[in-house]
């Protein structure tokens, strides 16, 4: 498969002028392929917020290059085809919505493209049926939930039909309904519009669902794998400062206690099927 | 509650006049206005106020909506009335003291009063049927030739537009912070002036730390999404000019017509 994303010992540092630089990102060597789905995990501080942002472009490497489609994220006269390429959604759906009704801030991206009027209509309608907030398209956005705004938001980017989307921490303001219907959307966009999405997450629940998973820490890529190699790892994600799924939780416990249970459960049907065994 | 309150006065309705394109509708405002003030004659006053009230009753407007507006006005209403009645010279009707009442100065403060009621009502009509969004549209539109005096034109417009986007949410959180503060005991009720201002700065604030870093956040979405100012941006609504547009446009010129001959040939009191 095509790489869409590539670092090369991408580096990073906070250049402060007189205080000692702040090092965020150190020799960092990932790709993210077409039509997949990466997960990245970190505790508050890792750099993984950083590595998204040097994505599309917002943040420019100060060693080693970013690579989108071939293109390199230095180069400022390609800035906008990258960040037409990868979009990417922020934390707070209040503060990147732009628009005072919710078809006009789809359009947002479009109009900026100068794409044609009715073309912008097709692709508007077209963007808020795949995030299920069609019949919301003449609302105003403080009328909408969080997960609705989060969901608007995401309209807005596919409306320019990006590459990938980069989710940064998508969920983290939003109530549990809210952050369900997101990720629902995010796995639809994925598995039926085979749109490459990458997702900056500490929510372990929603890192399961990705088909590969990369663990950030302190500037480092410490792991990478399926969900099922991260997971089974227990102890060492303890040490990193993050969790693992309840259920991968739980059996890790049931064998710490002598029961002959498996390391690698990590949704509640598996681990259903696992207690049931034990129980008969 | 401060979530209670609208932004802008827009009433959505189906009206002739809601579906005119809001560019025809503000022109519309702005010759209504200066017609107000071609009028010179007594009975020409008939012209701008049937006008305004048929158009008013066309757009289906509660007509006690409209006046609300005047409310906030009525201390300048009747500060010019008494300001022309007494010095207006003329022929005096009653004297006392240095002060004097002429019959001119009656009237013409009764013009003045007449030319801000209903240039109040007018735009309040406007507005009323015009969503801001339709409003920063017309605007935009209209003064695109400035453009070429460098006058900063979209960004005024987009300024305009996220103005009216974040007013709602900084009232939600203005909220938020007043009930945080509140919890923690901050008294805003009480007191003179000056303590009630006092009580306002840890509400202000806050409000303030968060709206700049709304506005970064924001910034840095725009440019995720290619936003580079308004060089070759185009638009997904285009304003048109439909017949109901020039139907409008013919009444506002045929009044303006009726008023111009009326000021010819009509007689004036004085």
């Amino acid at each position: 498969m095509k790489e869409l994303i590539s670092t090369e010992h991408l580096h990073f540092e906070y250049v402060r002028a007189e205080e000692e630089n702040v090092l965020v990102l150190n020799d960092i060597n990932i790709s993210i392929h077409e039509g997949e789905f990466v997960a990245v995990l970190g505790h508050n501080g890792s750099g993984k917020s950083t590595l998204a942002k040097h994505f599309n472009a917002v943040l420019l490497p100060t060693g080693g290059k970013v690579l989108v489609d071939g293109i390199d994220t230095a180069q400022p006269d390609r800035v906008f085809d990258i960040r037409q390429k990868i979009g990417m959604v922020f934390q707070n759906p209040d503060n990147q919505i732009v628009a005072t009704i919710v078809e006009e801030d789809v359009a947002f991206a479009l109009e900026n493209l100068g794409i044609e009027p009715a073309e912008i209509r097709k692709r508007v309608d077209d963007a808020l049926k795949k995030v299920d907030m069609y019949e919301f398209k003449e609302h105003a956005p403080h009328q909408l939930s969080g997960g609705q705004k989060q969901r608007v938001a995401i309209a807005g980017i596919i409306a320019m039909r990006p590459e990938c989307i980069v989710l940064d921490e998508p969920t983290a303001m939003l109530d549990p309904k809210g952050r369900r219907e997101v990720l629902n959307t995010v796995m639809e966009l994925n598995r039926e519009h085979s749109t490459t999405i990458a997702l900056i997450t500490h929510y372990m629940d929603e890192a399961v669902h990705a088909d590969r998973i990369i663990v950030v820490d302190h500037g480092d890529v410490v792991m990478t794998g399926t969900p099922r190699e991260i997971f089974s790892q227990v102890d060492k994600m303890k040490e990193l400062g993050l969790d693992v799924p309840q259920v991968t939780e739980l059996c890790h416990r049931l064998k710490q206690e002598g029961l002959p249970v498996p390391d690698d459960v990590i949704t509640e049907e598996e681990c259903t099927a696992v207690l049931k065994q034990l129980l008969q | 509650m401060l979530r209670d309150i609208t932004i802008g006065q827009y009433f959505p309705g189906k009206s002739v006049i809601h579906r005119m394109d809001p560019r025809m509708k503000l022109i519309l405002s702005l010759v209504y206005i200066v017609m107000l003030f071609c009028v010179g004659t007594e009975i020409g006053f008939l012209v701008p106020i049937v006008f305004l009230i048929v158009a008013i009753q066309i757009s289906k407007i509660p007509m006690k909506m409209v006046l609300k507006g005047i409310k906030p006005i009525l201390p300048l209403i009747i500060f010019t009335a008494v300001l022309n009645i007494f010095f207006v010279s003329g022929t005096p009707l009653v004297q006392w003291g240095f002060l004097t009442i002429s019959l001119e100065g009656i009237l013409v403060a009764l013009k003045m009063v007449i030319r801000i009621i209903f240039l109040i009502m007018g735009t309040s009509l406007l507005t009323y049927t015009t969503s801001p969004i339709a409003l920063t549209d017309a605007i935009e539109q209209l003064l695109k030739p400035l453009n070429k005096i460098k006058f900063p034109v979209h960004e005024m417009a987009m300024m305009m537009t996220i103005a009216l986007r974040f007013i709602p949410t900084l009232i939600e959180e203005t909220d938020k912070i007043m009930s945080a503060q509140k919890a923690r005991g901050a008294d805003m009720e009480s007191g003179g002036l000056r303590q009630r201002i006092k009580a306002m700065i840890p509400i202000l604030i806050p409000l303030f730390v968060s709206a700049f870093r709304r506005a970064e956040e924001l910034a840095l979405a725009m440019e995720c999404r290619c936003y580079r100012g308004g060089e070759g941006r185009t638009r997904m609504r285009q304003l048109h000019y439909s017949r109901l547009d020039w139907y409008g446009a013919a009444c506002m010129a045929l009044c303006f017509a009726v008023v111009i001959v009326l000021n010819l040939f009509a007689p004036t009191l004085l």
